[in-house]
């Protein structure tokens, strides 16, 4: 494999395929799940306070 | 032979207003104008008389809206040689020329800054109470698109026919790596099913495979032809069926993918027979089966997936790039796209979850799909949309792709630097570096031309025919000595009165 072009700025964990264990590569990874719930927890807290409000609303004139 | 593959982004932002019932002509003027004071190279709006800032029910924006600005007219060129105006009711950015697919992904994050900039401005400049947001996706979910589009270099060489036929089973099929996700469905012609999850912004508005259209009856390939340069020479193939990535890695596949296919279509190398029968029907099928596992029909009879086609592609890329000197881009960057596209492909067929933090549409699946067994919701929540609309944000606090930890191609400290300073290797740098130097004496500028006024003498046009000259190695130490615009058509070497070439 050549040298990229790009290199990833931050390395972030789990980022590579390559990188992930043979195993885990065709069953759930629990890292991976762990990681959704924190960022599930955050989610109330990002998301509009009337959520079907702002869908409601989020109406767009088209364009191309 | 494969021409260089000269490339850029186009993006209309989705915006959206709280507080105030403003429309998207003028709220989208308040965000591009913002940009103005602290940032602003050149104009060419027209400064008169419209009033776009008087609103029927007693709120005056006069003292937040530039008087001078006109809304339909609100167009300028930045200083990194970008485009940023106002299109169709959005916010529109439209990248410099870039020789590499990085560069184009990283004027595409530039393009992100500068509208969060414009926004922060914006807002800081409207009363309490209202407050404008900028998404960087596709749709409204209520039947309304707007685009993201790409442009490639091509050669005129090769009949459009020929082209577009092959182009098509790519543009069906990539989805499954740079489609950015969307929770329900809907029609071009009005009826929408918030249920569900699907691969595709866009898929659901192609009505036609090929045609003139960007705004109804969307085609898959689309034939505007306007280069923008030597029309003897080149197509601009501009591309609509793609939607605005957040994922800088998804960008760069989309790219990268489509500038190689591109080069072996120049080269006579796309695959026999890769041909796919009803290309409209398809890219909905492809885009509404997350499973991937959905066959579509081949022009010869045979059934395929999404990933079949693009295992074809990327094999067949593959032996074009190890076979072929000229290929468009350099074999390093080349490489680097092949080894990308191949492991993605592979790692979709073993396990999509794997690629959340590099392609769009799976990392927005575990979000809405998290959330939604956390909390028990049926499908079709508007919970889950908005889950979907806030993935885009513009606002880097409420954004939800950067919960994402996504993987990033750029650095930040690059990504702020391309806001202001154009690529080196096309004649976005001429652009860039006039318009940052001499703003007061530019009367007009375009991707191909630039008008200047030197104060002596007649308007002059200098004209940019060829995207690979301005370069910095060819003008970059004649703009640094010159000390005034008469000085720098003097040594351009203008061959008339009006006009001169870059």
């Amino acid at each position: 494999m050549s040298e990229r072009v790009f290199k990833p700025v931050a390395k972030k964990q789990k980022q590579e395929v390559s990188e992930v264990p043979e195993e885990v590569q065709t069953s759930p990874n629990q890292e991976i799940v762990d990681d959704i719930d924190s960022i599930l927890d955050q989610i109330d807290e990002v998301l509009e306070t009337n959520a079907d409000e702002f869908v409601k609303s989020y109406v767009q004139k088209g364009g191309q | 032979m494969a021409i260089a593959k000269v490339c850029g982004i186009e993006t209309e932002y989705g915006i959206h207003v709280t507080g105030l019932d403003l429309d998207p002509v003028t709220a989208s003027s308040l965000i591009v104008s913002a940009y103005k004071d602290s940032n602003w190279g050149t104009t060419n709006f027209d400064l008169s008389s419209e009033n776009p800032s008087s609103d029927a029910r007693g709120v005056n924006l006069d003292d937040y809206l530039d008087p001078t600005i006109d809304s339909k007219m609100l167009n300028t060129v930045l200083g990194n040689g970008a485009r940023y105006y106002v299109d169709h009711a959005h916010p529109e950015y439209s990248s410099p020329e870039c020789r590499t697919i990085r560069d184009a992904v990283l004027y595409d994050v530039a393009g992100e800054h500068i509208v969060r900039e414009s926004m922060n401005k914006a807002n800081g400049r409207l009363p309490d109470g209202v407050d404008i947001s900028l998404f960087k996706n596709n749709s409204d979910g209520k039947c309304n698109s707007y685009g993201c589009h790409e442009n490639y270099l091509v050669s005129r060489e090769i009949p459009f026919s020929q082209l577009a036929a092959m182009i098509t089973s790519h543009f069906v099929s990539r989805q499954i790596f740079c489609g950015a996700g969307k929770v329900g469905r809907e029609s071009p012609t009005g009826s929408t099913d918030p249920r569900g999850y699907q691969i595709s912004q866009r898929s659901d508005f192609f009505e036609e495979v090929i045609g003139l259209e960007t705004t109804m009856k969307r085609p898959i390939v689309n034939t505007r032809d306007e280069p923008h340069c030597d029309a003897l020479k080149y197509r601009r193939l501009h591309v609509i069926a793609g939607d605005a990535n957040m994922s800088q890695y998804a960008t760069f596949l989309k790219l990268g993918t489509t500038a190689l296919i591109l080069s072996m279509i120049e080269d006579g190398c796309f695959p026999e027979n890769l041909f796919i029968a009803h290309p409209v029907h398809a890219i909905k099928q492809i885009s509404l089966d997350p499973s991937l596992s959905t066959t579509v029909l081949l022009a010869d009879g045979r059934r395929i997936n999404a990933l079949g086609i693009q295992q074809m592609l990327c094999e067949k890329a593959s032996e074009y790039i190890s076979s072929h000197e000229s290929i468009g881009l350099t074999h390093q960057e080349a490489q680097s796209i092949i080894d990308e596209w191949s492991s993605t492909l592979g790692a979709l067929q073993r396990n999509p979850d794997l690629l959340q933090t590099k392609i769009d549409w799976i990392a927005k699946r575990r979000l809405v799909n998290g959330f939604q067994s956390r909390h028990n919701l049926d499908s079709g929540d508007p919970k889950l949309k908005a889950i979907d609309l806030m993935y885009h944000a513009i606002d880097e606090h409420k954004c939800l792709a950067n919960k994402m930890s996504l993987l990033k191609l750029v650095s930040l400290e690059d990504s702020h630097a391309a806001t202001h300073i154009p690529p080196k290797d096309t004649r976005a740098y001429f652009r860039g570096l006039v318009v940052e130097k001499w703003p007061d004496h530019i009367v007009n500028a375009n991707w191909d031309s630039i008008v200047f006024d030197a104060d002596n003498g007649p308007l002059r046009k200098v004209e940019m025919n060829e995207p690979l000259r301005g370069t910095q190695e060819l003008v970059g130490p004649i703009i640094e000595q010159c000390a005034s615009v008469s000085e720098l058509l003097a040594r351009l070497g203008s061959n008339s009165d009006s006009t001169g070439t870059v």
